[in-house]
Parts: structure tokens; C-alpha cells; sequence
């Protein structure tokens, strides 16, 4: 085995386990959350992932965003084909070790090489519509340094990918065409031929070439696992969760709330003394924090809430369509999922660091404000916007129960509304006996 | 001079020992709220004009729970909710038809889990049926050829998928049904849902129903259609707040087909 193979192997397995480690931590952090049933009506969850996940249904509502978006995306998928070959060639130190498909590989290759263009062109576009055009949703409160910074990595990543892709044919094209050693004729080449001509590379030496195409072969490999491995600390981690996320829908209607079965149960038995009450709820593990009405934090959320937030790429579709924000008020639908994340990664990082969860004195109150709760209409126009179907009011409504179950600290007069229903059965204050009076009149 | 209308609550029915074939939940707002009250009694034209033996729950009604679960308060909705089931149950209620799509909502989807299992109807559904089976008869009357816009209550639309029954409806006044930008799944609330009815709005630099008033002005309709008696409120506050009192007018779709019929 040559030197260069082992090295690769090295580097490819080091990726492979750093990656896996970090997977499983995201795993671990996600199933912190209250239990959930979700995997009923499989039929209809398999059509809602083929749909929005795989084809993109919700991403086109906005056109422009999301025919690019598909120009990516079906760059990504299809040139993993090409990585396929490319660790194939690393371990086994052959060359284009599919070349043996002739015409089809012609086909291959030339249909990944114009992909890589498109992709690399709209990753220049999605750059300028972010940072030289600024659109508002990319540049709003919650979209702080972190998360500009990421999203420019990202987009710089994959157009250093694609130019080392294009640039390593171009080489390899032009050593096919040299008749140079090792490199078969293989393969189509409409862009990096372009490119090839444009950078001079039929003047140069076979050796230099070789330099150029072995330095992009390793810069696009080891980018890839590198970019592979930046994905769990990304908002880009959702190239991998918007399938099973999508798969995990709320399939009820959208204004229909979770139910509290304890809390139904107590008021069951309290109206109807002969119901027994429900049995105190099990102790919490050691260690783990108690079980609240409603959610104070990450561990009261459902384990799809905590999903959703890793899940979540900060489109900002959401806050852009959501009325509150719409009419200039601190609710953004974006930051609470982005909040949900930052802390659910904090929990994360005491229990790495500890080994077991030792209260930190934070919770999600610690960066989601009572007035941000507040202002949500419950519409649901960010959970229809979501392309990967992120469901923020659930975790708004959550925190909203803790405040008030918890904390007795609904919006101040939201009591009064409280207390006619609970004298008058009527939200107004109105008493039964005048519930006809409107025949009167 | 119109009829005087003709209901009679669940007891009655009950005493008499017959069965309506729908039961109306009239809603808190359209009990008590004056302008909501008048959709109220335009609903109960309409069904009176199709003949439909219906009941209404009267000082048996109670709120849903709607707003104090959106809230946060789910003991409350717990208590308004066994209440209200343990009612419905005893009277064997099947069907229910409501003007309030947060009761629609509410006891649709959330009584079921509960013990409470009916088939509820918003009344645009309910008068959009009768059109279809030929128990009432619209024409345009005043209404023929008049721009038209609707807005679609959130709790109806996007919650519950309906967006046609309302515009089916419409269609049939003969009125031009104008959209605005943002309708059916991109419909902008009204700013009332989620208990926002009973408390005043955050800080920021506008309401929630100026905007979505002037887009529908916007339209250049002098009619704004509302299927939920919170969004009529939102909205009719809205047309004041912009200017427009006296031009432009908010009516329900049941207002709409009541008045288009002279009932």
C-alpha cells in the first residue's frame, strides 16, 4: 500500500469517527426531551419527506431562493457520487476507478462538471444576496456575528469545493490529452476544458500539472470530510436532519394543541371525586431535573422541539412572514428555535464537561424573553413557511404553560380573562344567564 | 319587517322529545359582543330561511377554553372542556355547526382526545352545504358585481386546510372576488389569536390590524369578508384606524348572504 493510501485511510477514518462521535452527542442532547409519540400514519410520513424533504416543495414558494437552492442541493447530491470514486481511487490508488463505464462515465462526469458550475454559481449569488444585498431576513436581531460568520463559510466551503473539483479535471484533462501516465482517457469535460484553456494549462509541464491536480484531489477530499465534520457545529447540519425532521411532522391540524393527559386527568378526577387522581408522575433520574407543566427547559420540550432546533438553518421564512415581528415587535419565530439550540448546546456542554447534567442555574428564560412569548398570535404562518417543517409555536406555547402553571405569570391582563371564565364560564364577563340576550334585541 | 327569529336550545328539543339535526355553538363573542351578536342572528336567518331544525345550548354554552389554553392555562381548559363535553355527551349531540373558527378549532380537534367526539362545521362549510343541496337560494341581490376581499381567519385557513367554502360561498353573490397578496396559506392574521383578543400588544411600531387592514383596502374592495368574529372585530377597528369608516365596510360571509337574500 502506497504512502499516499495511508494517509488518506488516516485521514478518511479520523473524519469518520470525529463525526460519528459529534452525531451521537446531537443524538444524546436531542433525546433530553420529553417523550413523544411520532411515528404514527408511516404511509403519509414517508409521502410528507419525498415531498418537502427530498422534492423541495415548500423551498420554491419562493422562487428565486429556491430554484438556486435546488441548484445546490442537486449539486451536493450528485456529486457525493463522484466522492464515491474519489475514495476508491485514495484507498486503492487507482485512477477514475469507474472509467470502465466508458460513454456513461463520459456522461457522469460531464453532467457533475456543469452541476459544479451551477452549484458554484448560485453559492456566488446566495453570497451577494446575503452580504451585497443584504436582504433584510439575513441581517435581523437574532442574526448575530456567529451565525452571518457561518452562513459565509459555508457558501465559501462549497465554492472552494467546486473550484478545486473543476481545476483537478482540468488538469487531468489536460494530462489525459499528454498521453501522461497513470491518467486514462477518460471522462467528459464541457467547464474544466474551458478552464483549462483559460488558465494556460496545455503550456505547462506534465510534472506541474500533476502538482496542480494532486493538490486539488486533496484539497476537494480533505475539504469535504472537513466540511462533513463542520456540519454538527453548523446551521448547515440540516442537509442531514430536514429528512427525518420532515418525517417527524405534527400531522394534526396546525392549530390544534398538545395535550397535557396528566393535567386532564387531575381535572378529571377533581370534578368526579369517585375518578381516582393520576399517580404522581415517576421520580426523575438522578440527577435530571424534575418534569414542570410546560416547558422551562430544553429537557421540558419534546425531543421533535429539540429536533427542530437542530434542524433549524436560520432562512429567517419564518420571522419574515410572522405578524408580530412583521409590525416591528421583539418576537422572532427564528430565535426562539436558534435560542432553543444555543441553549440545548450549553446543557450539551455540562454534560460533556461533568459527565452528568449538574444544574447550571440557566434555562431557556435565560435567553427567550416573557414579551417575545407574549406576542405570538398563534397563525401559524412560520410553521407553514418552513421548508423542513419547524414548528416554533410549540415551543412558544410550552413556556407559555410553564409561566402560567408554574409561575403564575400570564401577560398581566390575561388574569381577568382567566378569572371571568372561571365565574361566568364565558370569556367575557357575562354571566350564563345572559347568553340569549342577543335574541332580544 | 323581517321574521322573528325562531330557536329553540337543546332542552326544548329534548322536552319535546325530538332531535335537531345540528347543534349551533354560538361562541362567547357571538353571546356577548355587539357587533359578533349581529353575525349571530344572521347565521339563525339563514338557518331558519333553509329550515334547519337546529338547537342552540343557550345559558348552557360555556366558553370552550380556547383562550385560556392558548394562554397557558390548561387547568382552565381542562375544567371548560369536561364541562362542555359532559353537556354535548348528554344531549347526543353528533353535529355541530359554529361562526367562531377558535371553537370550530378547539372542539374539533381538541375535544376528541377528551371524550368529546362530534362533526363540527364552521358555518361557511355549513352554508356553503346548504347552497349545494338546494335548501337555500343566493343570488347577488346588492351585492352583484361589487369588489369583494376575504380574509382568511388563520384558525380556519391555515389550521384547518379550509380556504374554499368561504369562496365558494362568496362566488355565488355574483361579487368580485378580489385577493389580497397574502391569502389562503400565506394569509396574514388578524393580530387576535393565541389570546392576544384579551391583552394589549407588545411593543413595536404597529398593529398587527392596521396592517393587515390596509392591504385589504389595498384591494380597492369597499367589502372586506371575515369568516371569524375575532377577525371582524380586528378588521372593523382596522377600516377606522386607516381612515376608511363609512367607505369601506366588514361584514361576515353569513351577513353577507343574509343581506344578499333580504332575510
Amino acid at each position: 500500500m502506497s504512502i499516499s493510501a495511508i494517509l488518506f485511510l488516516l485521514v478518511f477514518a479520523a473524519a469518520v469517527w470525529w463525526f460519528t462521535r459529534n452525531v451521537r452527542k446531537v443524538r444524546r442532547n436531542i433525546l433530553l426531551g420529553r417523550d413523544l409519540q411520532r411515528t404514527d400514519r408511516p404511509a403519509e410520513r414517508w409521502a410528507l419527506m419525498t415531498k418537502v424533504a427530498l422534492g423541495q416543495s415548500k423551498m420554491v414558494v419562493r422562487p428565486v431562493a429556491g430554484l438556486l437552492h435546488i441548484v445546490v442541493y442537486a449539486g451536493f447530491i450528485i456529486i457525493n457520487i463522484e466522492v464515491l470514486e474519489i475514495i476508491i481511487d485514495g484507498i486503492f490508488g487507482t485512477h477514475r476507478a469507474f472509467s470502465f463505464l466508458g460513454g456513461l462515465y463520459s456522461l457522469l462526469i460531464g453532467s457533475f462538471e456543469i452541476l459544479a458550475l451551477l452549484t458554484w454559481l448560485a453559492c456566488a449569488i446566495f453570497l451577494i444576496r446575503r452580504f451585497v444585498l443584504r436582504i433584510k431576513r439575513f441581517w435581523s436581531r437574532e442574526m448575530t456575528a456567529w451565525p452571518r460568520t457561518d452562513a459565509g463559510v459555508i457558501l465559501s466551503i462549497e465554492i472552494l469545493l467546486m473550484t478545486a473539483f473543476l481545476l483537478m479535471n482540468a488538469a487531468d484533462h489536460t494530462l489525459q490529452s499528454m498521453g501522461a501516465e497513470h491518467y486514462v482517457q477518460a471522462g467528459a469535460f464541457p467547464v474544466s476544458a474551458v478552464l483549462a484553456g483559460f488558465f494556460g494549462f496545455g503550456t505547462m509541464d506534465a510534472s506541474t500539472l500533476i502538482g496542480i491536480e494532486r493538490f486539488c484531489w486533496w484539497f476537494h477530499i480533505i475539504g469535504i470530510l472537513g466540511f462533513l465534520n463542520y456540519l454538527p457545529y453548523s446551521k448547515h447540519f440540516h442537509i442531514l436532519l430536514a429528512f427525518p425532521n420532515v418525517w417527524y411532522s405534527k400531522l394534526q391540524p396546525k392549530t390544534q394543541m398538545s395535550d397535557m393527559p396528566r393535567v386532564a386527568a387531575e381535572v378529571k378526577s377533581m370534578v368526579d371525586p369517585s375518578i381516582p387522581p393520576p399517580p404522581p408522575p415517576a421520580e426523575p433520574e438522578p440527577g435530571m431535573p424534575p418534569e414542570h407543566f410546560g416547558a422551562k427547559d430544553v429537557f421540558d420540550l419534546t425531543w421533535k422541539s429539540l429536533m427542530d432546533a437542530y434542524t433549524c438553518t436560520e432562512c429567517g421564512r419564518c420571522t419574515s412572514v410572522c405578524p408580530a415581528n412583521l409590525t416591528g415587535k421583539l418576537l422572532s419565530p427564528r430565535k426562539i428555535v436558534m435560542d432553543t439550540r444555543d441553549r440545548l448546546e450549553e446543557v450539551g456542554r455540562v454534560i460533556d464537561k461533568k459527565g452528568k447534567w449538574e444544574d447550571d442555574g440557566k434555562d431557556l428564560f435565560s435567553r427567550i424573553s416573557e414579551e417575545e412569548l407574549w406576542a405570538c398570535t398563534t397563525c401559524n404562518a412560520c410553521t407553514q413557511a418552513c421548508p423542513v417543517n419547524i414548528d416554533p409555536v410549540e415551543i412558544i406555547l410550552d413556556m407559555r404553560r410553564f409561566l402560567v402553571m408554574e409561575q403564575s405569570k400570564p401577560s398581566p391582563s390575561l388574569n381577568a380573562m382567566f378569572t371571568t371564565i372561571e365565574n361566568n364560564g364565558a370569556a367575557w364577563a357575562f354571566g350564563p344567564d345572559k347568553r340569549m340576550e342577543w335574541m332580544k334585541e | 319587517m323581517p321574521q322573528p327569529l325562531q330557536v329553540k336550545t337543546m332542552a326544548d328539543y329534548t322536552a319535546s322529545g325530538e332531535t335537531p339535526e345540528v347543534l349551533f355553538w354560538i361562541g362567547c363573542m357571538g353571546s356577548f359582543d355587539d357587533r359578533a351578536r349581529k353575525i349571530t342572528k344572521a347565521f339563525v336567518r339563514i338557518l331558519n330561511k333553509a329550515n334547519v331544525k337546529f338547537a342552540v345550548l343557550g345559558q348552557e354554552e360555556g366558553c370552550t377554553g380556547d383562550p385560556a389554553r392558548r394562554a397557558g392555562n390548561e387547568f382552565l381548559f381542562q375544567m371548560q372542556a369536561l364541562q362542555n363535553i359532559t353537556i354535548l355527551n348528554g344531549y347526543g349531540v353528533k353535529r355541530i355547526v359554529t361562526a367562531c373558527p377558535h371553537c370550530f378549532n378547539t372542539v374539533k380537534n381538541e375535544y376528541p382526545v377528551l371524550g368529546g367526539q362530534y362533526e363540527v362545521m364552521h358555518h361557511t362549510q355549513f352554508i356553503n352545504a346548504l347552497i349545494k343541496e338546494g335548501r337555500i337560494k343566493v343570488e347577488g341581490g346588492s351585492f352583484k358585481g361589487k369588489r369583494i376581499t376575504f380574509h382568511d381567519p388563520c384558525y380556519l385557513g391555515r389550521g384547518n386546510g379550509e380556504y374554499e367554502a368561504p369562496r365558494e360561498v362568496l362566488l355565488k353573490l355574483d361579487a368580485a372576488l378580489v385577493e389580497m397578496k397574502r391569502s389562503k396559506e400565506k394569509g396574514l392574521c388578524c393580530g387576535a389569536g393565541g389570546a392576544q383578543m384579551w391583552k394589549e400588544a407588545e411593543k413595536g411600531d404597529k398593529e398587527v390590524n392596521v396592517e393587515r387592514t390596509e392591504e385589504a383596502v389595498g384591494t380597492g374592495a369597499k367589502i372586506i369578508a371575515a369568516g371569524c368574529p375575532f377577525c371582524n372585530t380586528m378588521l372593523t377597528d382596522g377600516v377606522k384606524a386607516v381612515g376608511e369608516e363609512g367607505k369601506v365596510v366588514v361584514k361576515d360571509i353569513a351577513e353577507l348572504i343574509a343581506e344578499a337574500g333580504e332575510l
